[in-house]
């Protein structure tokens, strides 16, 4: 039986499909069999992510059609073998998403699988709801600005009403914060909500804090999941982050204004 | 970070406290409106009716509050009724 785990945030921009990449990527280098699906019907842009744009076939809409089996429509990556990509359609409407046909290739993803990781597309309608309707964890994504923390809170209490699990009355959706695009030094300075701040407001368990890194731009205009960038702080702020999913006791990094040299203080920089 | 930050150390107070401060009200907001049921504006608009035809009170007399605990759930209504009862038809 595979875990899902839907990657989502309400509001857009702020680095749900960068979070699923690198996460997907992460759990597959570390030897679980891993498939990340686009649910972005319409405006597919993880397979780019992902590098893997000029072999999408076949996609998620088509397999739930049963005009293709999954087989032909998963895509391997070529980086590393445990991992697939189920991209989404670029043409259909999103309603093309049904419950049932969803819950049907989740089902069969899940035996060939130990992660299914969901790539939710912005805002609260129906292509939203139908990635984190089976899912059993959720990273919500958010940056330290109003609108963002005022939508992931909003997708809180979607998450506790509108799924299998709570439908169900089975154990609710184990719920973790990412908080991304974190400027330790406009925090310092007073400008930016500190991880404190937003910890407090939304009380969530925190799996990681991603620095605001010209890495992770960098890494998407390559197709490479920036966690594989291991000399870039994101990648590594991604890599603890992967570890921390899986259990493990990682401290928190770059939280803190690097210490700089006393040229570069007189001269910025 | 240049010199001349070393010389403007009494920097105002930092716009994220008002973004803190604004977003806690807003989130208690969103929250206490998430779980209610959604006939409470009606219930409000006609116990509003039912009373006025009585006492003639402020539109803002009737105050419905919906409360979630553990085992139950509290609907709470408040009417201010005016000083003296002189509205009666």
């Amino acid at each position: 039986m595979a875990r899902i785990i839907v990657i989502t945030s309400g509001k857009g921009g702020v680095g749900k499909t960068t979070t699923s990449a690198a996460l997907a990527m992460g759990l597959a280098q570390r030897g679980h069999r891993t498939v990340v699906i686009d649910f972005d019907v319409g405006l597919r842009n993880l397979d780019l992510i992902m590098g893997c744009e000029r072999r999408v076939v076949y996609d998620f809409v088509n397999v739930i059609n049963q005009e293709a089996n999954l087989n032909q429509a998963l895509i391997r990556d070529k980086r590393c073998d445990n991992l697939y990509v189920l991209p989404a359609s670029q043409t259909r409407d999103k309603e093309a998403l049904t419950k049932e046909g969803v819950g049907r290739v989740l089902e069969e993803l899940s035996e060939g699988y130990d992660y299914i990781v969901c790539d939710s597309p912005a805002g609260i309608e129906h292509g939203a709801t139908m990635a984190m309707y089976y899912a059993d964890d959720a990273v919500v994504v958010t940056n330290p600005e109003v609108s963002s923390v005022r939508d992931s809170d909003r997708m809180l209490g979607i998450l506790s009403s509108k799924s299998r699990r709570a439908e169900s009355n089975a154990d609710p959706i184990r719920e973790f914060l990412l908080l991304t695009r974190y400027d330790p030094l406009r925090v310092e300075k007073g400008e930016m909500l500190s991880v404190d701040d937003v910890q407090e407001i939304l009380s969530l368990t925190l799996i990681g804090v991603i620095p605001e890194s010209k890495s992770v731009l960098t890494a998407s205009n390559a197709g490479v999941p920036v966690v594989l960038e291991r000399d870039s702080d994101a990648g590594k702020a991604y890599g603890d982050m992967v570890a921390r999913y899986l259990g493990e006791d990682v401290p928190h990094r770059f939280l803190q204004v690097e210490k700089k040299g006393f040229l570069s203080r007189i001269f910025g920089g | 970070m240049g010199l001349l930050d070393y010389f403007r150390s009494s920097r105002p107070k930092g716009s994220a406290s008002v973004a803190k401060e604004r977003l806690q009200i807003l989130v208690a907001h969103d929250r206490a409106a998430r779980g209610r049921p959604s006939y409470l504006p009606r219930l409000q608009q006609e116990i509003l009716e039912v009373i006025r035809k009585y006492v003639e009170v402020d539109m803002n007399a009737v105050s419905v509050k919906y409360e979630q605990e553990a085992s139950h759930e509290v609907l709470e209504l408040n009417i201010i009724l005016p000083d003296t009862a002189q509205g009666r038809a």
